[in-house]
């Protein structure tokens, strides 16, 4: 049986029945959602091992129907997304005990989640505009969740650049119409790449541009990051996971990576592919070196995830993008696969710890009142399992050697040392050290130290929370110590998708 | 090639809007105004002079499907007003949130936040 229609259909369908049962049950969201989510985790690892392929909706095939692909990306992300879906509404359970509204918190959540599956399933630009949209509108509302005056401040200004990055990816699209008549992506790839070879065309410039800044805006690369350090810490804490772990992932880089390898053929060294892939490392650098700088400086411990979150996301982009013009520039073969692999071995590791890293916050904040890292102190007496994840996730985080962050941190530079950029690649190197600052600064003066006086009267939270915090403190360690078994499943398969450009048209037009 | 240049006048406008306007109400403005800037760039390329609607019969003659309008982006603007309307009503529900926390909708009041 075909699973990959279900991935958007069970988490839409939750999100209706949820509110509607609620009305008269108001356990609906507590039971309904953790099912669901983990029917989709185990969905998504079931399908790790299937063969890319292309469900046809309504039956109509491509490029005049609507098709739904499933590569070895999708794959990817699928896993990162399902999996902290799941752990975060675990999390949740126990965490949000102290809002109301709850089957409103629930209902948004799945829709989240059905708006991102439905963005890397989906086989069309406007599709995937639309899933963006639902995923988008689903976010504002879980930012702004608490209704106090900070987070409807951190929800309306997300919501407002959000508005603007969607509006520049409507234009995009529009301009991409009128100029190949098709918004099947493997159908407008082809069109391109037949009408256009090498040669560049300014109206796909200008599409290229609006959409690196619409969905620059939703990864939160630097020109575009304002949103990012109010929204992701005025959101709950699992929201917070969610944003960081697999919204800007989903929503931005695997939408840059597809549009860009897939549609506008950068990969072949089409038209202008390597100012696009320029561009995509200038940001990256960018979001590397501002990312770092203010994180250091933060005393707020989600303010400062926040930051971090922007320097972790350019460490992917920098992996992609030089990838990208290593291959538009016609260079080995290898080094292209090594930095992408690179990029997207970071992003999957991203998505394991900084949700980990989040939740813990959410612990800490549950159970001493504060996020403040001054009040903090003295963790490991009174909190030790959510200690020793913070812990876990803050080694792998900084890059130190048998976690995972140091192993794709490790990649992402020895490739960008091949591709010659040798300024780059020292840059990339010092900020990992500054990464491992600030995370000593957070192991410093929230696990160790002397106790403080919240930390003293605080407790180790229920199972519910902490649970979550192992199982992904579990995959942080696995996936620097299995390398092996996670590269070959998942991994490999992603890079070999996107670095094909032409066995995706293949694929979807057959 | 003037309507498309006026489009991206419109959209311009919209972004100043948003940019140069401290009440967060006009800001909303400023999107609604990029959004319509939009779809109505999406109509532009789907317009034809003279053009009939998509709809085949049995008998007719060639030179009636020739005079066909693209029905595409009309598709597409009509699921971007829906959107947009969703947008709008959540910004708008958000504004009217700040203005019962705040007691204004100038937005250097309520910022606190450093970005």
């Amino acid at each position: 049986m075909n699973l990959v229609p279900l991935f958007v259909a069970v988490p839409l369908a939750a999100a209706f029945i949820i509110p509607l049962l609620g009305i008269w049950w108001k356990k609906s969201g507590e039971v309904l959602a953790p099912v669901c989510t983990a029917a989709l985790a185990i969905m998504a690892i079931v399908q790790t091992g299937a063969p890319a392929s292309v469900h046809h909706m309504g039956g109509w095939a491509p490029p005049v129907g609507i098709a739904m692909v499933s590569d070895g990306l999708s794959t990817l992300l699928l896993i990162a997304i399902n999996i902290v879906a799941f752990v975060s509404i675990i999390f949740s359970l126990k965490y949000m005990k102290v809002y109301t509204g709850l089957t409103k918190y629930y209902a948004l959540f799945m829709l989240m989640v059905a708006g991102m599956n439905g963005v890397v399933l989906s086989g069309d630009l406007f599709n995937i505009y639309v899933f963006l949209e639902i995923a988008s509108i689903a976010s504002y509302a879980l930012v702004a969740f608490g209704v106090d005056a900070e987070e409807l401040e951190a929800g309306f200004k997300y919501l407002i650049l959000g508005s603007v990055a969607s509006v520049m990816l409507l234009f995009a699209i529009g301009t991409v119409y009128a100029v190949t008549g098709s918004l099947n992506m493997a159908d407008v790839a082809r069109e391109i790449s037949v009408r256009f070879g090498t040669s560049m065309n300014p109206a796909l410039l200008l599409a290229g541009a609006m959409f690196l800044m619409g969905f620059g805006l939703k990864a939160a690369l630097v020109p575009f990051h304002a949103w990012l350090p109010d929204a992701h810490p005025s959101a709950p804490a699992p929201i917070s996971a969610m944003l960081s772990g697999v919204v800007i992932k989903s929503l931005g880089i695997y939408a840059i990576c597809r549009v860009f390898f897939h549609v506008f053929g950068v990969a072949s060294g089409a038209g202008g592919s390597v100012i696009y892939a320029n561009s995509m490392i200038a940001f990256a650098v960018l979001s590397i070196v501002l990312g770092g700088v203010l994180a250091i400086g933060q005393w707020d411990y989600k303010r400062l995830l926040a930051y971090s979150s922007i320097g972790q996301v350019g460490y992917i982009m920098l992996g992609i993008g030089v990838g990208a013009r290593v291959l538009a520039t016609g260079g080995q073969l290898s080094v292209a696969a090594l930095a992408i692999l690179g990029g997207l071995f970071h992003l999957i590791n991203h998505a394991a710890f900084k949700s980990l890293l989040f939740l813990s916050s959410g612990a800490v904040q549950h159970a001493t009142g504060t996020r403040d890292m001054k009040q903090l102190g003295g963790l490991r007496e009174t909190m030790p399992i959510t200690s020793w994840t913070i812990n876990l996730g803050a080694l792998s985080i900084a890059g130190v050697p048998p976690f995972s962050g140091f192993w794709s941190k490790l990649i992402i530079i020895i490739a960008t040392i091949k591709a010659g950029h040798f300024v780059i690649a020292a840059v990339a190197m010092a900020f990992a050290f500054v990464t491992l600052a600030y995370y000593v600064k957070v192991q410093r003066e929230v696990i160790f130290g002397s106790v403080t006086k919240l930390v003293e009267r605080a407790r180790e939270v229920p199972a519910l929370m902490y649970v979550p915090l192992i199982i992904l403190a579990i995959v942080c360690v696995g996936f620097g110590l299995l390398y092996p078994v996670i590269g070959a499943r998942i991994l490999e398969p992603a890079r070999d998708a996107l670095m094909n450009g032409t066995e995706y048209i293949q694929l979807v037009l057959g | 090639m003037t309507v498309y240049f006026l489009c991206v006048v419109l959209l311009t406008m919209g972004l100043y809007c948003l940019v140069a306007k401290k009440n967060i109400v006009k800001k909303v403005i400023g999107i609604v105004i990029m959004d319509y800037a939009v779809n109505l760039y999406l109509i532009i390329i789907g317009y034809k002079t003279g053009g009939v609607a998509p709809i085949i019969e049995a008998d007719m003659p060639l030179s009636t499907l020739e005079r066909f309008v693209d029905p595409l982006p009309q598709a597409l603007v009509l699921t971007s007003i829906v959107i947009g309307l969703g947008v709008m009503s959540l910004m708008v529900a958000m504004c009217i949130r700040l203005y019962e926390k705040h007691g204004t909708f100038d937005m250097s009041v309520i910022s606190k936040l450093r970005g």
